[in-house]
């Protein structure tokens, strides 16, 4: 790959010594090509994400972030993790986009234009945590099957749009409505145009939440291809799952929705607590609603070495799915003593709420920094894995980071 | 004297201006037999970027520190069984980032093979599940983990 470099370092010169001055036509000409060239490959440059994100999967594309990325109050685009069941669609044709809503409980089956949507209803802008039902995955034992996350698939993002219930309304929901079911224009690994990659949606209560957005801005801007533009769902503290992207097609369902990811085990936990690697049967798995309590440490970096008499700050995130975080604490002995710290209001609900404290260690050596974060509830983050489950979800075990005191 | 020595500039600006020409219609026809044997410009890419295209017009297959490099496998017995069938609709890395028993692997074929469009991979299946079984077993975890890989740094602040 050496040799590649070379053969450009050498077109670049030789095009120098010939033309002169003009090595600044070169030098863009070649950056000019480049990303056609990785077009395919780059990650990071196609989706404009940091390269300190972990690739877990490139078909599907599925990236995380980690601890000390999250960093930001709100996440910004390049920190934040993607998930994707299928294969991302293409030429999408904003012009021609629409959204229909239908179903069994529809009063009347109606299709929005993306103008029609944006002029006919009322713009709000919620901060809300979206995070994987699979993030912490990779903590399991027995292992589970699927993409490994360890704690960076979870972002919190200011979304703008409609709430999904106006649209809902207008169309007309009948009084049997149980469900909503999300379609969308990504497409299947198989290439099998028959099959949808991801077909999830939520209880109307859910659906019917001021914070549930049709969304078709992400901090500001259009939202990013990855993450589903020109239209998406989002459903804030539930599994991210719910929060359909690149959606055209809404249905309200006089049952539960029985899409692609809504059956089977798929973001389902058993219904009464099972052994570890015990087998379950589907009848006996149930649909993941509310995201549990938990909390990440997001300042400083893990590995953080400091000297003895300093002071160490430390800050992150907390959030608990519908419910709010009511107390926040620390441990730097694995649990024997805990502190406690402030943890800020949400800025709105079902926004991840900020903490901070500055933490004293009596003598030089090895600790850990533990975060426990507390609901309305009054349930804690276990410090050790949570029930284990067949598809690896719902590990909301505390956050910890290294630090030695010299 | 000055008509000359204008006129010899005009000559020399002239003659810089048809040099930069032909260099530039030169370059130009290089290019173009360039992109004619090498239409994706490929040896202009990144070398930071791990392409599978350069291992695949290298040598599609090449093997390094016991790894198959366009894929990330193992190699081991099964392997090139298992990039022919498994790595079509998704990437090898949803495979080696998975550790399973056999039972276990085998009825993630089986879910494929329901919902996924998997083939019946025939004699090939018991091929496949060796070489899954012998390279990517379950690892005990524990119920936490001990905190490895830590890079440590001086905090500044």
């Amino acid at each position: 790959m050496k040799r590649r470099n070379f053969v450009k370092k050498t077109v670049l010169a030789s095009m120098a010594t010939i033309i002169g001055a003009d090595i600044v036509f070169g030098s863009k000409m070649l950056k000019g090509y480049q990303p056609i060239v990785l077009q395919d490959q780059d990650p990071f440059k196609m989706f404009n994400k940091d390269r300190g994100m972990e690739v877990l999967n490139d078909k599907p594309w599925n990236i995380e972030a980690k601890a000390h990325l999250l960093d930001d109050k709100i996440t910004p685009n390049k920190y934040m993790f993607i998930r994707n069941n299928g294969l991302i669609p293409k030429d999408i044709d904003v012009k021609n986009w629409t959204l229909t809503i239908d179903g069994e409980s529809v009063k009347q089956k109606k299709t929005y234009s993306l103008a029609d949507l944006k002029s006919k209803f009322s713009e709000y802008t919620y901060q809300l945590t979206l995070e994987c039902g699979g993030n912490g995955r990779s903590e399991f034992d027995p292992p589970a099957k699927g993409n490994q996350w360890t704690v960076g698939a979870v972002s919190c993002a200011e979304w703008t749009g409609i709430r999904l219930r106006d649209v809902l309304e207008d169309a007309g929901i009948k009084n049997n409505a149980v469900y909503i079911g999300y379609h969308a224009a990504d497409t299947h690994l198989s290439g099998d145009q028959k099959k949808e990659p991801i077909s999830r949606g939520a209880p109307m209560v859910k659906a019917l939440q001021d914070e549930t957005l049709l969304a078709f801005k992400m901090n500001g801007e259009d939202i990013p291809l990855a993450h589903g533009y020109p239209l998406r769902l989002v459903a804030g503290g539930w599994p991210a799952s719910v929060s359909g992207k690149w959606v055209n097609r809404i249905s309200v369902r006089n049952k539960v929705h029985d899409g692609t990811k809504m059956t089977g085990t798929a973001y389902r936990v058993p219904c009464e607590p099972v052994a570890p690697g015990e087998k379950v049967k589907d009848e006996d798995m149930c649909i993941i609603e509310s995201m549990p309590v938990k909390s990440l440490i997001t300042y400083p970096k893990s590995g953080a070495m400091i000297n003895q008499g300093k002071q160490l700050k430390i800050r992150g995130h907390a959030w608990a799915g519908e419910l709010e975080v009511t107390k926040m604490e620390y441990s730097i002995d694995f649990g024997a003593t805990w502190k406690e710290c402030p943890v800020e209001k949400p800025a709105n609900r079902l926004a991840w709420q900020h903490f901070s404290a500055t933490i004293d260690f009596p003598e030089k050596g090895y600790y850990e920094v533990w975060a426990r974060a507390t609901d309305s509830n009054g349930t804690s983050q276990p410090m050790l894995l949570p029930g284990w489950n067949p598809k690896g979800y719902l590990n909301n075990a505390c956050h910890r980071i290294a630090v030695k005191v010299k | 004297m000055d008509q000359q020595t204008q006129f010899r500039q005009q000559v020399k600006t002239i003659y810089r201006l048809l040099l930069v020409i032909f260099t530039m219609v030169g370059l130009i026809t290089a290019a173009g037999i360039y992109l004619i044997t090498d239409p994706t410009l490929s040896a202009f890419e990144s070398s930071t970027i791990e392409s599978p295209d350069v291992a695949l017009e290298e040598d599609e297959d090449k093997i390094e520190n016991g790894i198959h490099l366009r894929t990330g496998l193992i190699d081991a017995e099964g392997l090139m069984t298992v990039v022919n069938n498994c790595t079509n609709c998704h990437s090898a890395k949803l495979v080696t980032q998975n550790r399973m028993n056999e039972e276990r692997w085998i009825a993630t074929i089986r879910w494929m093979q329901e919902t996924q469009n998997l083939w019946d991979l025939g004699g090939n299946e018991k091929i496949i599940v060796n070489y899954l079984v012998a390279n990517y077993p379950p690892k005990k975890k524990g119920r936490r983990e001990i905190l490895t890989d830590i890079e440590w740094y001086d905090l500044q602040d």
